[in-house]
C-alpha cells in the first residue's frame, strides 16, 4: 500500500504494448493480442468492439489477472497486475450465477467470500436486490427467473463488492432487444452512482455508442487497437431515445466504416481456416 | 408506435376473457385424463404380477415345472413366514437382516465418503490426477468380488471382511462420478467465484462440490446396490451370520424356496433404502428445475 499515494492520479487501467500468446491444446502457438495499448481513466466508460473471435475478451482477462500478459505491462490503478484484484468486478456473457443458491445467497456471495459477517452481508444483499428491483424474489432460484432477471441478479452480485473497475464481457448479448435496452438503462443508472471505470466488450456497435465515453475498435485477430472514438453524447442517456439523435447516428456510421473492413477480413479468415 | 402498443394488449385481454372458462374446463379434462391413466398403469402392473405368479404357481402344481429346482410362490411365502415366526437355522431372521444391513451401510458410507473425498482432491489437482489415474484404472479393472477372498483371509469371518468388500465395490463408482463432476464444473462459474473473492478452499466448498453433487448423488443410487452385493458375496464366501449365509445354507440343502425367499427380502431391503436415498436427493438438489409434467 506504500504506492497508494503515488498511484492516486494514475489511470484506472493501462495496457501498454501488451501481447498475449497461448499454446492451443494441439500445440500450435496462437497470438490473441498484439502490441495492444489502452488507457481507461477513472470513472470512464470504455467499450471495446471488434469482429467475432478477435480477442476482445482477452483484454478483460488480462485486467483481471486470470490470464497473464506474454509481453508488455498491464496496470490497474497504477500497479502491475499480479493475481486477482479485489477492486475488480466482472459480469460474464454466460450465466455465472450459482444455480444451487437462491437469489439472496447469490448476491451475498461476494461479501461472504471476503469474510463479511453474515448479518451485514445479507443486509447489504437485500439493499442491492432492492436497487435492481428484485426485492420480492430473494427466495427464488436462478432457474425460476427470466434471462433479464438473472442479469439483474448478476449485476447486483457484482456491484455489491463496490468494484472500482467493472469489466463486462458481452453481458447482454443473450437477451432479447427490449430486455437488453432495459438492462442498459439499469447498468448506466447503477454505474452513475458508483464512480467505477468500465470496460465493456460487445459486438453490438449501437450498444457501444449508446453506453460509452470512448469506443475502441479492434482489428481482426490478432487484435490490436485500430481506432479510438470519443462519444460526447450528454449524460444521463436514455437508451430508447438516444438512438434517434443525429450525433448517435453519426457516431455509429463513423465507427461502422472502421469496423466493416475488419469484420470482412475476419470472415474471410474463418472461411480459409474451414477450407 | 402508440397503436402497435395498445392493440396487442387489447387483443390479449379480450382473448383471455373468451378463453378463461374453457381453460378451466381443459385443465379439469387433463386432470381427469391423467387420473385415468394412473389407474390404468396401476391396474396393468397388478395384473402382470398376478399372471406371472399365478402361472408359476399353477405350472409347478401341475408338475410341468419341478418346484424342487425352481421353487413355487406359495412355498416361498411359507418359507418367509416360517423364518419370521420360527427363525432361521442361524437365529432370528431380523438378526440376519440387521447384520447384512449394517455391513452394507458401513461399506456404503465409508466407500461413498472416501470416493467423494478422493474424487474432489484428484479432480481439483491436475498433477495428482495424472499420477494416480493409472493406478486407479488398474485397481478398477480387477474383478472386485475376487478381493472378497483376500479380505476373508486377512480380516476373518466377522463383519470387517464384508465391510471391506462393500467399500471397494462402492468406492470406485463414487470416485469416478465425483471426479467427473468436479471436472465438469463450469469454468465461468469458478472464474466468477474467484473474482467475487473466493479462496481455493471456498471455491471447492461452494462451487465445485455443489456442482458435482448431481453426479455424486446419481452414483449413490447405483452404489448402494453394489454395497449390498459386496456384503452378500462376502457372506457367501464365509460368515457366521447374515442374508448371504442364509442363501448359501439354503443352496447347500437344495432349498430353492429358501434362496428365492432370501432374494425377495434383499430386494425389499434395496427398494426401501433406494426410496430413502431419493428423498434425501430431492432435498439436497431442490434448486434443480423440476421437469415439466407431460400431458398425454
Amino acid at each position: 500500500m506504500a504506492t497508494a499515494s503515488s498511484s492516486g492520479s494514475s489511470p484506472a487501467i493501462e495496457l501498454i504494448d501488451v501481447t498475449r500468446r497461448f499454446v492451443t491444446p494441439s500445440g500450435a502457438m496462437l497470438t490473441a493480442l498484439r502490441d495492444f495499448n489502452m488507457t481507461v481513466a477513472r470513472g470512464e466508460f470504455a467499450c471495446v468492439v471488434g469482429p467475432t473471435g478477435c480477442g476482445k475478451s482477452t483484454t478483460l482477462n488480462l485486467v483481471t489477472g486470470l490470464a497473464p500478459a506474454s509481453a508488455g505491462q498491464v496496470r490497474v490503478m497504477g500497479q502491475l497486475v499480479d493475481g486477482i484484484n479485489r477492486d475488480i468486478g466482472f459480469v460474464f456473457q454466460t450465466d455465472a450465477l450459482f444455480p444451487w443458491r437462491n437469489v439472496l445467497d447469490n448476491v451475498a456471495a461476494g461479501p461472504l467470500f471476503r469474510g463479511t459477517a453474515k448479518k451485514q452481508a445479507y443486509a447489504k444483499a437485500r439493499d442491492w436486490l432492492a436497487r435492481v428491483g428484485l426485492a420480492k424474489f430473494e427466495g427464488h432460484y436462478p432457474h425460476q427467473l427470466s434471462g433479464g432477471m438473472r442479469k439483474r441478479v448478476a449485476l447486483a452480485q457484482t456491484f455489491i463488492n463496490e468494484p472500482k473497475i467493472l469489466l463486462m464481457d458481452e453481458p447482454f448479448s443473450a437477451l432479447d432487444v427490449q430486455t437488453r435496452t432495459a438492462m442498459q438503462d439499469e447498468l448506466l443508472q447503477l454505474w452513475s452512482g458508483s464512480g467505477a471505470s468500465v470496460v465493456f466488450v460487445t459486438h453490438d456497435l449501437e450498444e457501444a455508442v449508446a453506453l460509452a465515453d470512448k469506443v475502441y475498435v479492434l482489428t481482426a485477430g490478432p487484435a490490436t487497437v485500430k481506432t479510438v472514438h470519443d462519444i460526447t453524447l450528454p449524460r444521463p442517456r436514455i437508451m430508447s431515445e438516444i438512438r434517434y439523435e443525429a450525433e448517435f447516428i453519426d457516431a455509429c456510421k463513423r465507427i461502422w466504416d472502421d469496423l466493416r473492413e475488419e469484420v470482412q477480413l475476419g470472415q474471410q479468415r474463418q472461411l480459409q481456416q474451414a477450407s | 408506435m402508440a397503436t402497435t402498443l395498445t392493440t396487442p394488449t387489447a387483443a390479449a385481454s379480450s382473448r383471455d376473457n373468451s378463453v378463461n372458462p374453457s381453460a378451466v374446463e381443459m385443465e379439469a379434462r387433463v386432470r381427469r385424463a391423467r387420473h385415468r391413466r394412473h389407474v390404468l398403469v396401476l391396474t396393468l402392473r397388478i395384473a402382470i404380477l398376478v399372471v406371472v405368479l399365478g402361472a408359476w404357481e399353477i405350472t409347478t402344481r401341475l408338475g410341468w415345472v419341478d418346484p424342487f429346482f425352481f421353487a413355487m410362490p406359495s412355498g416361498i411365502a411359507e418359507q418367509i413366514w416360517s423364518w419370521i415366526t420360527e427363525g432361521t437355522s442361524q437365529g432370528p431372521l431380523w438378526e440376519q437382516i440387521l447384520v447384512t444391513l449394517e455391513e452394507t451401510m458401513l461399506g456404503f458410507l465409508i466407500g461413498g465418503v472416501g470416493g467423494v473425498i478422493a474424487g474432489v482432491i484428484l479432480g481439483r489437482n491436475k498433477l495428482l490426477a495424472d499420477i494416480f489415474s493409472i493406478y486407479i484404472k488398474i485397481a478398477n479393472s480387477v474383478p472386485r468380488v475376487v478381493l472378497g477372498s483376500v479380505f476373508i483371509i486377512a480380516l476373518g469371518l466377522g463383519m470387517a471382511s464384508k465391510v471391506a468388500l462393500a467399500v471397494v465395490m462402492v468406492f470406485f463408482v463414487v470416485f469416478a462420478n465425483a471426479f467427473q463432476g468436479v471436472r465438469e464444473a463450469d469454468r465461468a462459474m469458478i472464474a466468477n467465484a474467484q473474482i467475487l473473492g473466493a479462496s481455493p478452499l471456498q471455491i471447492t466448498r461452494h462451487v465445485v462440490l455443489p456442482s458435482a453433487m448431481s453426479w455424486i448423488l446419481a452414483s449413490l443410487h447405483v452404489s448402494f446396490g453394489f454395497a449390498l452385493v459386496g456384503a452378500v458375496v462376502g457372506e457367501f464366501l464365509g460368515a457366521k451370520k447374515g442374508m448371504g449365509l442364509l442363501i448359501a445354507t439354503a443352496q447347500g440343502s437344495f432349498n430353492a424356496n429358501g434362496v428365492f425367499a432370501a432374494m425377495i427380502i434383499l430386494a425389499v431391503l434395496a427398494l426401501v433404502v433406494e426410496f430413502i436415498i431419493t428423498r434425501i436427493e430431492n432435498r439436497l438438489v431442490k434448486w434443480r428445475p423440476q421437469p415439466l409434467n407431460e400431458t398425454h
